[in-house]
């Protein structure tokens, strides 16, 4: 973690030369260095802050976090601050909200004990790295019997507009456990943009379960200037990093939103004239959120772990925009939010068919969930499948004229939805009574279809069987 | 040599002046951190530097130093069984020099061990005064315990043995020979040699692949199967089981040596192999698989750059175990990672962009890649034959496979296992989509197929292909009419390509018995599939139902489709059960309706 930052003296210039969107070009300076912060002195006394983002000999152009508004090219001061962008971290930064620049939001004091930390962190070197394998029992059905989140994982959830992502990601904090473990726990918690009355509906939901005490908010909202929205995730999991890696803690980290994340960072690529990728997101998306997600994991020599959660809306519910795409790409798997389960009334509306979780078969089956687990999960998978394919048939020929199997596979698809996905919003399943459920509701079908099941799973599962040997 | 100067600092792109007798693609170190860069552009006195590792904190004034060399990649004793990063940095060293779990910037490791010393056996048949040249083995180390390392007089180095050490332990930079070159020179040679990533290594013919490079993963190997020396892409959606199927080949196939680059891809995946592959065991030799495996781990996290020469590094690996006459896969994920790497690179240098912002030169790039693949006969004596099979993901945004690095993949690739979104929601793995797909090898490997196998392979492979592609047609007509339109025989159609998607072309990489078939196993299967479908055939020509066939014959058709996570590579003769116990069922059907 001891990250190689750079200690230079403070310099002072007294012009600005161009003001460009967040950018300001500042002449004369033959040494700014990449990265480096910038305090900029308004004429009315006001200070903002920024990054050197191009260095040249002669020239530095800065961008500035607060926005440019009321910058002018005379009698603005820029001081080159010879560091790169800090902030400290400590234990005592639980229980309290921030801003990403680690500032106080809640009227508390600043943070005073802590160690200073580059913000944009080291990757984990990948042989460091312990591959994750334990199970985090979410007590929702959809994720813990078809999904499994692990410790050390990153899994996000792909949601809608108006789709409840909050509610779930509220649900999953509350109720998360690994399972038969005593650990020191935290939360951070990452609003990038958020809206008012969703930091107000965290804030409320961590102080009326006690939770608060666990968690650190860091907080952009919305009408903030997009430099603060792309440096929220980062802050967050600087911390997240400290309190995983240096003070043995297991850390979950929810970042939400990270569609006015990736559309900050289209804004600022924008005003900087790159060259765009798809949809006008920059060609280096990709890298860049990969640069946030990969701060997951677990790593060799320390008891700690971190494992993220980011929420991200799909635009027009599109799984294939660049933002879920992308996303896709880097995490381990996703959770997806489904309208029409949504509007059937089913909580949580889990499209477990678009939904996966890649690193499931190394914390479920004997010995870490049930013996049972991974194949039961097969069969739901390749069963439901099945079931939604039918239903299209249906819906074209007639029920009546399918044959007796496929009106089988019919009944299941719906006991499926209405039993196995849908639960309570303070419902918590133990993966017991999960995979309970799963097997009643694969019992309506013949047993020569359940071909993905071992024959000594059905005997001791199958409900037809069970408690007969 | 002379210093540059920086002149400007823009992310990874570096712009030094005083910089005019540098060369293109040449390796400097940047500022007083000394980051690994590489020049990509040259104007007047002007280097473009592309810099491999953050340069956060590097100023305008600093010195650039140049090295004079191109990127080099070390080849020798040493590599197999270890994990580097795209500029083949040991990671584990790094680890264990900084004591940390991060990777600090400007860390410099050598790649191979300079301390170690390895067990040099000289070639008994060569002795002072013979002549050699580039290719010619001058003796042996024992890698690992599969991997025999043989070492090679360097490519170009061409002369007379002046003395070749006797078998003693020497460390890979101790000269185990010496070479005396026409014009008076004398060349050490020592187990290290060292050969510039971006120019492939020479050989003497390349010659067509004709021995199929089998992986134990059915739908692989009978239904498209790619050869020794082959070329393949794997295209799919995020979550449609890219890297599971690379993983699978990389642990399956019947490759001497496998090279693994993940080319900016997951961390976890590559702790996964490591994990993993002590562990496992290769099938072919019963070895762990670490043993014949080396690792290449550029994660998307790390810096663009080094993922830009990640899969150069591979190939060259790979190029070297060729040319000591071995069969080295390489297994890239993703290469579209690698496609955006240069995209990011050019859009630095504010080059003109082609298609979705990529550089016009991308087709190319990817054309020089694929033509490393290959199998060849190698320089020098003992002749022997090596090839180099490139197997790579690709991940196309958002699924759309006439996006660029897709479209132009496919134009270098002759193997394609297109990856289908609808096969990985319904967990049937491998999710490769069997009426896009294609394989040119199929003819190639035939015959091979029919000499060690068995000579009923191609037939029946067509076969259980044209039943797959009357089902897609099947079920087009059943989604307009209903499944009441169609007739006997188009229904057993039906029935026997349920058969062979669940019980033969679905195969679970994570079951301990399912996970490798042998080709015995594989030709066992669809012989019982076949046998099926023609018996079942002629019942329905004896005027039975298909209803009654199948109602007759349900249990034991599960058991047939469960038979593959039963009935392990060993034990085919429980198949004659099998089909004993098929054939007896259908026989009392025969028998109902009298002669």
């Amino acid at each position: 973690m001891t990250k190689l930052t750079f200690q230079l003296n403070v310099r002072e210039y007294n012009s600005v030369s161009g003001v460009r969107g967040p950018l300001i070009i500042v002449p004369g300076v033959s040494d700014a260095a990449y990265d480096e912060l910038v305090e900029i002195e308004l004429p009315n006394g006001e200070k903002r802050r920024g990054l050197v983002v191009d260095s040249q000999l002669g020239m530095a152009i800065v961008q500035v976090f607060e926005g440019t508004t009321g910058i002018s090219s005379a009698k603005t001061v820029t001081r080159f601050l010879g560091r790169g962008l800090e902030v400290k971290v400590s234990e005592e930064m639980l229980g309290r909200i921030f801003n990403p620049l680690g500032e106080p939001l809640d009227n508390g004091p600043p943070v005073i004990k802590g160690e200073k930390r580059n913000i944009y962190g080291d990757p984990i070197n990948p042989a460091e790295r312990i591959y994750p394998e334990e199970f985090i029992q979410t007590g929702i059905s959809a994720i813990d019997g078809l999904n499994s989140l692990l410790r050390g994982q990153k899994l996000p959830i792909f949601s809608g507009s108006g789709l409840p992502a909050n509610t779930l990601a509220a649900q999953i904090a509350r109720q998360a456990t690994v399972r038969g473990e005593e650990t020191k726990f935290a939360v951070v918690f990452a609003a990038i943009g958020i809206k008012y009355d969703e930091f107000l509906f965290f804030r409320k939901f961590f102080e009326e379960t006690g939770a608060i005490n666990r968690v650190a908010m860091f907080v952009s909202l919305a009408n903030e200037p997009p430099v603060m929205k792309i440096l929220t995730p980062r802050t967050a999991l600087t911390l997240a990093e400290y309190l995983a890696f240096e003070q043995e803690m297991h850390v979950l980290a929810i970042l939400i939103d990270m569609t006015n994340y990736a559309e900050a960072l289209r804004e600022l690529s924008t005003a900087k004239e790159e060259v765009p990728g798809r949809q006008g997101y920059p060609g280096y998306m990709y890298t860049d959120l990969a640069s946030i997600y990969e701060r997951t994991g677990k790593v060799k020599g320390k008891k700690g772990s971190i494992t993220q959660m980011p929420i991200l809306t799909m635009p027009n519910d599109d799984m294939t925009h660049p933002i879920p795409d992308l996303t896709g790409y880097i995490t381990e798997g996703q959770i997806v939010l489904d309208r029409n389960l949504f509007n059937k009334g089913i909580y949580p509306p889990i499209n477990v068919l678009m939904s996966l979780s890649r690193l499931m078969k190394d914390g479920v089956g004997a010995g870490k969930t049930r013996d049972d687990h991974k194949e039961l999960a097969n069969q739901l998978f390749a069963s439901y499948a099945r079931a939604v394919d039918t239903r299209g048939l249906a819906a074209i020929v007639g029920e009546d004229s399918l044959p007796e199997v496929d009106r089988k596979y019919l009944l299941f698809g719906e006991l499926f939805e209405k039993k196995f996905i849908s639960q309570g919003v303070t419902e918590n399943r133990s993966i017991e009574q999960t995979l309970d459920i799963g097997w009643e509701v694969l019992s309506v079908l013949p047993e020569t279809e359940l071909t993905n099941l071992k024959d000594w799973q059905i005997k001791k599962y199958h409900p037809k069987y069970r408690g007969k040997t | 040599m002379e210093e540059g100067r920086i002149i400007r600092v823009s992310g990874p792109l570096v712009v030094a002046d005083n910089m005019r007798e540098a060369g293109m693609y040449e390796v400097v170190e940047v500022g007083d951190l000394r980051l690994v860069g590489e020049v990509t552009r040259i104007e007047g006195d002007r280097a473009y530097i592309q810099v491999y590792e953050n340069t956060d904190g590097i100023k305008p004034g600093e010195k650039v130093y140049r090295t004079g060399s191109p990127l080099m990649a070390e080849l020798g004793p040493g590599l197999i069984g270890k994990i580097f990063d795209g500029l083949q940095r040991p990671l584990e060293a790094i680890a264990s020099l900084t004591g940390s779990p991060f990777v600090a910037r400007g860390v410099k490791v050598p790649t191979l061990d300079r301390k170690k010393k390895w067990h040099f056996v000289p070639e008994k048949t060569l002795k002072p005064g013979d002549n050699v040249e580039g290719g010619y083995i001058i003796g042996r180390v024992q890698e690992t315990s599969l991997i025999e390392h043989r070492v090679l007089i360097p490519p170009h180095v061409k002369g007379r043995l002046k003395e070749l050490l006797p078998e003693g332990d020497y460390n890979v930079e101790d000269p185990i020979a010496y070479v005396e070159t026409e014009d008076g020179n004398e060349i050490p040679i020592t187990l290290m040699q060292k050969w510039p990533v971006r120019v492939p290594r020479p050989y003497k013919v390349k010659l067509e692949p004709n021995e199929p490079l089998l992986t134990g993963i059915r739908i692989l190997d009978t239904i498209f199967p790619i050869a020794k020396g082959g070329t393949a892409a794997i295209p799919g959606p995020f979550g449609s089981g890219k890297t599971v199927t690379l993983q699978s080949l990389a642990k399956w196939s019947a490759a001497k040596i496998v090279i693994y680059v993940g080319c900016g891809e997951r961390g976890n995946e590559m702790a996964d192999e490591l994990r993993s592959f002590p562990e496992l065991k290769d099938p072919w030799t019963g070895k762990p698989l670490l043993e014949r495996t080396i690792l290449i781990a550029n994660t998307s996290n790390m810096p663009v750059a080094a993922r830009e020469t990640s899969i150069y590094m591979g190939v060259t690996m790979a190029e070297y175990f060729r040319d000591q006459g071995y069969d080295v896969l390489v297994v890239a994920d993703s290469t579209s990672r690698w496609a955006e790497a240069l995209r990011e690179l050019g859009g630095r240098l504010e080059e003109m962009p082609a298609e979705e912002g990529y550089p016009s030169y991308l087709p190319s790039r990817l054309a020089e890649y694929y033509e490393r693949a290959g199998r060849v006969l190698t320089l020098g004596m003992p002749e022997r034959f090596g090839s180099v099979t490139l197997a790579s993901a690709v991940s196309p945004p958002g699924g759309d496979f006439t996006e660029p690095v897709t479209s132009n993949t496919l134009r270098f690739v002759r193997v394609f296992w297109p990856l289908d979104v609808a096969l990985a929601q319904a967990r049937h793995y491998p999710a490769i989509n069997w009426l896009q797909g294609f394989s040119q090898y199929v003819d190639l490997v035939a015959e091979w197929w029919s000499k060690n196998v068995d000579p009923q392979w191609r037939q029946m492979r067509d076969l259980m292909m044209s039943i797959l592609i009357r089902e897609d047609e099947l079920r087009q007509i059943v989604r307009l009419v209903g499944p009441e339109s169609l007739g006997e025989k188009d229904r057993l159609i039906l029935e026997t390509a349920r058969i062979i998607r669940e019980g033969f072309l679905k195969q679970n990489a994570y079951d301990d018995i399912d996970a490798f078939s042998t080709p015995q196993k594989q030709v066992r299967m669809m012989k019982l599939i076949v046998n099926f479908y023609n018996r079942a055939n002629e019942l329905i020509n004896k005027g039975i139902s298909i209803k009654k066939i199948m109602d007759a014959s349900g249990d034991i058709i599960a058991e047939i489709i469960r038979s593959k996570a039963v009935i392990r590579n060993e034990e085919l003769n429980k198949y004659d059960e099998l089909e004993k116990k098929l054939n007896g069922v259908l026989d009392t059907l025969s028998k109902s309706v009298g002669a």
